[in-house]
């Protein structure tokens, strides 16, 4: 069984990432804590998405090691691999939701995979995680190319949550949504966050986002990554972590949330 | 094993006893537990959480949701011993059935098979439609590439040559020595009961070059090239890029279906040569060595077996298998939307038709040059 009380949660520690002669990680230490929601920033080819495949496994660092709940992700057996993955959710940049299955069976796919579950409890299963993330009725018997881009969103948050897991990542879940639906968004994340104890990794490029969710953040700059509070990067004199916290929409993102 | 629930009186009301594992895992014993609730509860109804190990959101939803069925309001509901930090969201929380849309197909009845059948008959009308609209398009295509050298794409049309044509050599090749050999084989088994041995060769000629060569080519091109064409052009299509090329002024047809056909029709007839090449070199080479034939001998008797139009009849075939392979590859491929599995449905699609509508033509053209002698 899998100790969900660990902190912290997840412990990175001298990650080393190459392609080629391309080194995208370079000893690069991140630790996220119990119930906190943690923003992933840094420039485009930063290695931001290498991060998230790393520490989810999908990719083997060159160097390095990667411990969720105290657990080396590299070295675990299938069956200890299998309770690692339900717990926790994963949402990806494009949604990708199964596009030859209704919203409501994608969000039931890990349930079928993970445990026998009746088809009433499925749909029961599915009403429950579909009502959480706030999609209208209806939605869950769409295709998902009948969706709009919030609810594709939201729709992959539903199948992320579907497992009950205590830790989420969030690959850019605002992208591409209107501000409104992206602020929506924002307010979801806190209030599923408060109500289910959720720890968060989120990639963000949206600093409204950013400013309105997360308690830390971490930059990857120079290969490597810089850990603080917001207030503390904002202090920050390093030239990059300038530029983007004082840059023009920052200034704005900022002003709205602390008035 | 302990038993999840247990319900008992408890001053005016009921309190509820929840025991062992209450997650997710559990989730069919307790299922089956709360199915076994009496039809009405009166009363205020208190949870006793305290003898639970880590209790999940789906389990306590059904419990929750079981109690509003059996008529418990929820400001009726009271937990004591640790609930789990998100019953009052799930108590909050409102949701409708109808968003999973769990309707199953219904009973079908004699009205609705008609007009099942009426649905069908329209939409095959509609396909038709189809058919000849993008026919239509192809051919206004290349009637203006006549005026606008330009839409020919010479580097487009290049590409498919080669990698329809220059890297299908191979495989047609082999494959067309391989099955002539075995149909000279098989005939030398027969003849050579009557002493015809020779004929192995009349056969071998008569049957590559008018028939096996052009269709063997035809057949393999549309596993390879018809299945690539719908593909490519079917995940463009999920990709929008078909779009994106339209709102920028340009014609999918023009860029994407057009150099494609007109690439199998120059490809096709020169595949066909090599395959009615590898064929007779097959039939010569079993005749060789399982009949004693040598080779001057052969091509002496090859030579007398020619009709005048034996070689062209089956060449004069290959452009209009070609069209035919590309014309459905691309057609199929434009008709991808949505989905990953309308792409493999569609590339089936053309694979299949592809290869029929090819055996189709292959028997009209059988009749039309009997008719006409050729």
């Amino acid at each position: 069984m899998l100790d969900r009380s660990v902190d912290p949660v997840i412990r990175v520690q001298g990650l080393c990432n190459r392609f080629g002669s391309q080194v995208v990680h370079d000893h690069l230490d991140m630790e996220v804590r119990q119930n906190e929601i943690f923003g992933v920033v840094g420039g485009s080819g930063t290695g931001k998405s290498v991060l998230l495949r790393s520490i989810l496994g999908l990719r083997h660092p060159d160097a390095g090691t990667v411990e969720l709940y105290g657990r080396d992700v590299q070295s675990l057996a299938a069956a200890d691999r299998s309770t690692l993955v339900q717990s926790y959710g994963v949402t990806f940049q494009n949604g990708a939701l199964i596009s030859s299955l209704t919203v409501a069976q994608n969000v039931q796919l890990p349930l079928r995979e993970h445990y026998s579950l009746s088809e009433n409890t499925l749909d029961e299963l599915a009403q429950l995680n579909l009502a959480l993330v706030g999609l209208e009725q209806g939605a869950g018997a769409k295709f998902p190319s009948q969706l709009s881009g919030g609810m594709i969103k939201r729709a992959a948050l539903a199948r992320a949550l579907a497992l009950e897991p205590q830790l989420l990542f969030l690959d850019e879940p605002t992208a591409g949504l209107d501000p409104i639906s992206a602020a929506a968004f924002d307010e979801l994340l806190l209030y599923l966050h408060g109500e289910l104890r959720l720890t968060v990794v989120m990639i963000t490029h949206d600093l409204d986002t950013l400013f309105a969710t997360c308690s830390r953040v971490g930059v990857i700059v120079d290969k490597h990554m810089i850990s603080d509070t917001l207030d503390g990067l904002l202090e920050n004199p390093h030239p990059w972590i300038h530029s983007y916290f004082h840059g023009p929409r920052a200034r704005a993102a900022e002003k709205e949330i602390h008035g | 094993m302990t038993v999840p629930l247990a319900l008992e009186p408890w001053h005016a009301g009921w309190r509820l006893l929840l025991r062992g594992d209450w997650s997710l895992a559990a989730m069919p014993q307790i299922e089956a537990q709360l199915e076994g609730f009496p039809q009405a509860l009166r009363g205020p109804v208190l949870c006793d959480w305290s003898q639970t190990q880590t209790p999940g959101i789906g389990p306590s939803w059904a419990l929750l949701r079981r109690l509003r069925d059996v008529g418990v309001p929820s400001d009726a509901i009271s937990h004591s011993g640790g609930p789990p930090h998100f019953v009052e969201l799930l108590q909050t929380l409102r949701s409708d059935p109808r968003a999973v849309g769990g309707e199953r197909a219904p009973r079908p009845t004699l009205p609705g098979i008609i007009g099942d059948i009426g649905r069908w008959s329209v939409l095959q009308g509609r396909y038709a439609r189809g058919v000849v609209e993008f026919l239509g398009r192809i051919a206004t295509v290349v009637g203006q590439a006549f005026r606008r050298p330009r839409a020919w794409r010479i580097s487009s049309l290049a590409r498919h040559v080669y990698e329809t044509g220059i890297t299908a050599i191979p495989i047609v090749a082999l494959i067309a020595f391989l099955i002539s050999v075995i149909v000279a084989y098989i005939g030398a088994q027969q003849l050579s009961r009557f002493g015809a041995d020779i004929f192995v060769v009349d056969l071998v000629t008569i049957a590559v070059l008018r028939e096996m060569g052009v269709l063997l080519t035809a057949i393999i091109v549309a596993g390879r090239s018809g299945s690539a064409f719908a593909a490519e052009i079917g995940v463009m299509q999920l990709n929008e890029e078909t779009d994106a090329l339209r709102a920028m002024g340009m014609n999918p047809i023009e860029l994407l279906v057009v150099p494609r056909v007109l690439a199998l029709i120059i490809v096709l007839p020169l595949l066909t040569v090599i395959a009615d090449a590898m064929g007779l070199a097959g039939g010569g080479l079993l005749s060789l060595i399982d009949l004693n034939i040598p080779l001057p001998q052969f091509t002496y008797r090859l030579r007398e077996s020619l009709g005048p139009t034996t070689f062209w009849s089956g060449l004069i075939k290959a452009p209009v298998f070609a069209a035919l392979i590309a014309m459905v590859g691309t057609y199929r491929g434009m008709q991808v939307r949505d989905s990953a599995r309308e792409l493999g449905r569609l590339t089936t699609v053309a694979v299949v038709q592809s290869i029929f509508m090819v055996i189709l033509a292959d028997a009209l053209f059988a009749v039309l040059f009997e008719k006409i002698g050729f």
